[in-house]
């Protein structure tokens, strides 16, 4: 081997370090990990962020606040609807609207079908991260029929900016609610199904269980929020502890388990599908009929002062912090998005861990990059 | 020429004698070289280009899709076009990688699994060459396989090709004694080395009801190691898109990629045979003792076809395997190895030995 050949192969101070990323399988978007191997074994890793920064809070300052919802879209597209939801509240909040209760109900029953759909999503990629193909086809094949859903009501199936402050943009299809409910009936079926596949499976166990352990308190030092945090035992979820659009209506339950491991926060996250079909089942007969938005002026001026307002999202909180100076665009937005709280999290865990489980755990933390990035 | 489906021995010999009367006895085993080598390059193409067709409509039924159906009837062209495409592609030269390694590789790989095939019995009389220690030389050949995998991944001058072949080097030599000692047990039983006696051992039932537990043991480990040391799911560490993009492949396009592809699908059809001819019997039928009416009916059944069935079904286990099981870690694949399977074969060897001394076996 010729003296150049090794120089690039082995670093100077001998760490083996390989880029993950930004164009990788496992990243799920483009995210680059700088991993330092030792053999199998991760010595540390470094997240580098930045290859799908498009300025989101930046452009938000140029535009008006109907305007901005579509922004938000673009950050999780996978919890697109909460993520506009969080705007909304927000901007409702600072002009002091109340929206109709139809709206309301309309709107936590949609937050929980993108978070089932997210879930299904992400349960179908931590399966091709671990290796179990087949997962993705299972979880894609439920998740179209909530886009159906979706597409039927907003004509879109990923990025529907349905939410507009004070209301919905229109009212939702006439069949809503029954289709909704045959999907809960079909994937209360269909989610054992999921069980069979990957959770019972001896070798999931093996890969998943002791794997990326984090402890209660490095989740609330780290700021890991959303399942990944529930799994920790941090009892973090905005639905119930602080309850915002028709949460306070619903019964519901708080995934948490304490193990603090890969499989903990899959089992939060497949626990959390169950509740979420709760939650849709307890809301979607007795949606009120009072109108799909309130009366809201034709240009939105916020009254100077900082507003700010929580959600959960499928992967953890979402706060949105809106400053104005009583203008129609905003002085300053800020997205304290859950994925960037969880990536970091990363090196502290998986570091010590083969690279296998490297991307098993971020798999678990169920990473969206453009949320990062933003 | 006289042909014979229910024994093609007559058939092979008769174009032997053919031969040896229109030419010099050299010259005759020359061109029978040349004959075999054709038809096994041909019967390797067609056998590898179904197998990717076979698999993709297996995984497509696991999965709830219908798998290729566009090109040509079933979409049986899909893997033709396929290669086509590979052929045509360019083969991207890649900066400081050791050329000749680099290159070398993929050929090491194929004919690894080349050479395993010769010695496999695909019908009565139907087998290349009968060696009388043909399991020591399908075990010595396709363990070859590691060393072209090793180099691949070598010298591609990439990171992540590097880890796929240390993983894969891992793997094979661990596996590799697995594969070996679970043979044993059957040559232990058939008290010959030799394939063709093997499968005629298996005349009035297979080894696999005939031997006890003890070959139902070796069989299930067989399977297993076999899947290992193939490079396939739930073992295949040494790709392992999720992790290592490609693994040891990474860097090659076009045909050479195609190579590793080919082999590793002549790869799952060697184990697949090897499993048949020691534990289901070969080319042999289903016997059951006293029935004879069910035997002779069986009998009509031509050999070739018994040998292909069982192929098919293994085969289809190995691929079912893969689509179901996620990926093991690669410090649970050496445990599995050297914790679980080696002790369990080594007692079991000790077991054969029993009942063989003894002769507790039907």
């Amino acid at each position: 081997m010729s003296e150049e050949v090794k120089n690039i192969i082995v670093s100077e101070n001998e760490d083996y370090v390989i880029n993950m990323g930004p164009q990788h399988p496992s990243t799920h978007g483009v995210l680059r990990l700088e991993v330092c191997l030792n053999g199998e074994t991760v010595k540390w890793l470094r997240p580098h962020c930045g290859y799908i920064h498009r300025g989101i809070e930046k452009m938000c300052e140029s535009l008006t606040y109907p305007q901005i919802i579509h922004l938000t879209d673009r950050m999780d597209y996978l919890s697109a609807h909460i993520n506009n939801e969080a705007v909304c509240l927000c901007v409702e909040k600072a002009l002091e609207v109340e929206v109709p209760e139809r709206v309301k109900y309309i709107r936590t029953i949609l937050a929980e079908l993108t978070r089932l759909n997210s879930h299904q999503l992400w349960w179908s990629a931590f399966g091709m991260d671990l290796g179990a193909l087949t997962t993705f086809f299972y979880g894609l094949r439920d998740r179209e029929k909530i886009l159906d859903i979706f597409e039927e009501s907003f004509g879109s199936r990923l990025l529907h900016s349905f939410n507009t402050p004070g209301g919905l943009m229109h009212d939702v299809h006439p069949n809503f609610q029954k289709h909704i409910k045959e999907f809960i009936k079909y994937f209360r079926k269909k989610l054992p199904e999921y069980n069979q596949l990957l959770t019972d499976n001896v070798i999931f166990h093996e890969r998943s269980k002791g794997v990326g352990y984090l402890t209660k308190e490095e989740a609330i030092a780290w700021g890991v929020t959303g399942p990944s945090g529930r799994g920790s035992g941090f009892e973090c979820d905005i639905r119930k502890h602080y309850p915002y659009s028709a949460y306070d209506k619903v019964e519901f339950n708080e995934i948490l388990y304490t193990e603090g491991d890969t499989f903990a926060r899959y089992k939060a996250r497949m626990d959390e599908m169950w509740e979420s079909m709760n939650i849709i089942e307890q809301l979607v007969d007795n949606i009120p009929d009072d109108g799909h938005t309130a009366k809201m002026k034709a240009v939105l001026k916020l009254p100077e002062g900082e507003y700010n307002q929580r959600v959960e999202t499928a992967r953890g909180e979402l706060d949105v912090l809106i400053k104005s100076d009583g203008n129609k665009t905003p002085t300053r937005v800020k997205f304290r998005s859950p994925n960037f709280n969880n990536l970091f999290v990363l090196n502290k865990i998986a570091s010590g861990g083969k690279i296998a489980d490297l991307v098993a755990i971020s798999g678990s933390l169920d990473l969206v990059i453009p949320d990062i990035d933003r | 020429m006289s042909f014979n489906i229910y024994d093609l021995s007559s058939f092979t010999s008769s174009i032997d004698k053919g031969l040896n009367s229109a030419m010099t006895p050299f010259w005759a085993t020359a061109l029978e070289f040349v004959i075999i080598g054709l038809v096994f390059l041909l019967f390797y193409a067609v056998v590898g280009l179904f197998l990717v067709y076979a698999e993709r409509k297996v995984c497509a039924i696991i999965q709830n899709r219908v798998g290729p159906n566009r090109v040509g009837k079933w979409g049986l062209m899909q893997t033709v076009a396929d290669l086509i495409k590979l052929l045509t592609k360019e083969l991207i030269p890649i900066k400081r990688s050791d050329k000749l390694l680099f290159n070398i590789a993929p050929f090491i790989v194929i004919l690894a699994s080349f050479m395993a095939i010769a010695a496999i019995p695909f019908s009565k009389g139907l087998q290349a060459i009968d060696f009388n220690i043909g399991i020591f030389y399908i075990i010595a050949v396709s363990s070859l396989g590691v060393v072209g995998i090793l180099l691949a991944g070598w010298s591609s001058n990439s990171k992540y090709s590097l880890i796929g072949a240390m993983r894969s080097g891992a793997q094979i030599v661990s596996y590799e004694l697995s594969v070996g000692l679970s043979l044993l047990t059957i040559v232990i039983f058939a008290g010959s080395m030799q394939l063709s006696t093997i499968v005629e051992s298996q005349a009035d039932g297979w080894w696999l009801f005939k031997g006890h537990i003890s070959a139902f043991i070796a069989f299930i480990v067989f399977l297993i190691a076999s899947t290992a040391e193939t490079n396939r799911g739930p073992f295949d560490l040494a790709e392992a898109e999720s992790e290592l993009t490609a693994g040891f492949h990474t860097e090659y396009s076009g045909i050479k990629f195609a190579f590793f592809f080919l082999a590793e699908y002549m790869n799952m059809f060697i184990v697949a045979s090897i499993a048949v001819t020691v534990f289901l019997g070969g080319w042999m039928p289903l016997h059951i003792g006293g029935w004879a009416g069910f035997n002779h009916i069986m009998d009509f059944i031509p050999p070739l076809v018994w040998y292909i069935m069982k192929t098919a079904f293994i085969i289809y286990v190995i691929m079912w395997f893969k689509w179901t099981f996620p990926r093991l870690r690669i410090d649970q694949l050496l445990t599995l190895e050297w914790k679980y399977l080696l002790p369990i074969n080594l007692v079991n060897i000790v077991l054969v030995a029993f009942l063989t001394l003894m002769g507790w076996y039907f």
